[in-house]
């Protein structure tokens, strides 16, 4: 009753033109004020009711525990390890091993599978990769906002520990020993469809002897062939060059139906198609990726 | 009692041993050591190919960037002569 | 029971518990990424031994026998493969992050760096 009395005075009131109900200016200030007071529940406010240490560690024994128990008692269930009446080993299998030589060529099964049946799952993961250095990137690189005088000072001392010539081990052991860990890789790379290994395993060698290049002889000698110039040229012409080579498939009308790729011999190092071209492509971007890596985290730079 | 039991244990043991230990130092170095067990396990089960690039990357690589991470958090005092 | 035929699943559940525990209970952030990296292997241990076979040998043609109940499983191997490449990348990515922490905040325990960023907020 009060409220619709008060509506009617203000009615009069409002048809004299003493109120107006409509206040632009207090509607704009009411709404500022909304939006000050409406926030989403924060993080830290949710954390405001501590949880006490003890209590949380058990919780997460207990859940751990659970998920444990659960999956053990998952696998008492699975078929026994090492039968060969595993559902696993269907009919994709046998496709796989008995017609895998005639239509990839390679001897190297898992290679024929991940090269050439499975190409784009592995041209995905090239990219992923690529990525990943594209973010370590964004993180690490060297200018203004995350670089600090400190951090100058120690990449200084660093260089200086570099010229002293008291590491003679080191420098002993790159010398002798990182062109043999880049050959291995190489060959690694290179027979990929022969023999176990391929584009990641072979890469990642080879990453690991620039590294030890690196880090024999100092960042600066390894600016001489590699930078961030070079990292990007390779990589982006692998990139491109694997997108090539497996797009002939659609082009040919999918699944390899009138591809005129030739196979070669099984077993000699100028066989299966495709298959070494695209471990090149994929070696060098791992090699790449790994040294990037390295380098970004020590001097932010590659 | 085969032999893939005995990886199978240090396996087992060394993951303990990095939730265990202290130091990130040792931490780094048992994890690597885990790595080059498990390129081991790998051969048991019959795939080269992910024996080769485990140890390559988990033992190698891996732990590099642990180690250069250790360096760039001042985790390694100590470790180096001035 | 199944369960002491199928041991190398058996480690890799436990292994993948420890990885689980480490992400859990550790302060430290660099232990919490090695404890990731456990509970990848693991993840590879189990997929790999369900695709072994006793005594078959690796898939790499020998002898020139083209007969798939002579070789294992060639399909986790593959799928491993890929993966173990991913992790190092998803490993140098978070290191990377940790780094940015680290100069941002001046610690690596997740609790001083909850409480800092908490201190942050309120002022």
């Amino acid at each position: 009753m009060k409220e619709k009395k008060n509506a009617l005075q203000k009615l009069k009131q409002w048809i004299d033109g003493e109120i107006t109900f409509f206040d632009a200016e207090e509607s704009i200030s009411r709404q500022q004020k909304k939006q000050q007071t409406f926030c989403f529940p924060k993080f830290s406010r949710l954390k405001k009711a501590q949880t006490s240490p003890a209590a949380y560690r058990l919780f997460c024994m207990g859940v751990a525990a659970i998920i444990i128990l659960a999956l053990l008692a998952v696998v008492n269930e699975l078929p026994l390890f090492g039968a060969a009446e595993d559902p696993t080993n269907n009919e994709v299998v046998e496709r796989y091993i008995e017609s895998g030589i005639e239509e990839t060529g390679a001897i190297n099964f898992v290679a024929g599978m991940i090269l050439d049946y499975r190409a784009f799952d592995t041209f995905g993961e090239s990219n992923v990769l690529f990525l990943a250095v594209i973010c370590v990137v964004m993180l690490l690189q060297k200018d203004e906002k995350n670089y600090n005088a400190l951090e100058e000072r120690e990449i200084q001392e660093d260089e200086l520990f570099d010229k002293k010539s008291g590491k003679v081990l080191i420098r002993c052991a790159g010398k002798y020993l990182s062109p043999l860990v880049m050959l291995y890789g190489i060959y690694v790379i290179l027979n990929g469809h022969l023999s176990p290994g391929g584009g990641f395993s072979g890469g990642s060698i080879v990453g690991a002897g620039l590294i030890l290049y690196s880090v024999a002889y100092g960042h600066k000698k390894m600016q001489t062939f590699f930078t961030m110039k070079t990292f990007t040229i390779i990589n982006v012409t692998c990139l491109l060059v694997y997108c090539a080579c497996k797009s002939y498939s659609f082009f040919t009308g999918a699944n390899h139906v009138g591809a005129s790729v030739p196979k070669g011999i099984p077993g000699m190092i100028l066989s299966s198609g495709f298959i070494l071209p695209l471990n090149i492509c994929v070696g060098m971007i791992v090699t790449c990726t790994m040294y990037g890596f390295y380098s970004l985290f020590t001097k932010g730079e590659i | 009692m085969q032999i893939e039991w005995i990886f199978l244990i240090f396996l087992l043991a060394s993951a303990i041993g990095v939730s265990v230990v202290k130091n990130l130092f040792l931490a780094v170095i048992i994890f690597m050591d885990y790595s080059a067990i498990m390129a081991i396990v790998w051969l048991f089960l019959e795939s080269p190919d992910l024996a080769i690039t485990q140890a390559a990357v988990g033992a190698g690589v891996d732990s590099i960037l642990f180690f250069l991470t250790l360096k760039k958090v001042h985790a390694l005092k100590g470790t180096r002569e001035e | 029971m199944n369960l002491s035929i199928n041991y190398y699943s058996a480690v890799a559940i436990v292994l993948f518990g420890i990885g689980f525990m480490d992400l859990l209970m550790q302060n430290n952030l660099i232990k919490k990424f090695i404890g990731l990296n456990i509970m990848d292997t693991a993840l590879y241990l189990f997929l790999a031994a369900e695709g072994y076979i006793t005594g078959r040998i690796a898939p790499i043609l020998t002898d020139g026998v083209v007969d798939a109940s002579y070789y294992i499983n060639p399909v986790p191997a593959g799928l491993v493969l890929t993966g173990i490449v991913v992790s190092v990348s998803v490993t140098a990515f978070s290191l990377a992050l940790v780094q940015r922490l680290y100069k941002h905040f001046g610690t690596l325990n997740m609790d001083e760096i909850m409480r800092l960023s908490r201190e942050g907020e309120s002022e």
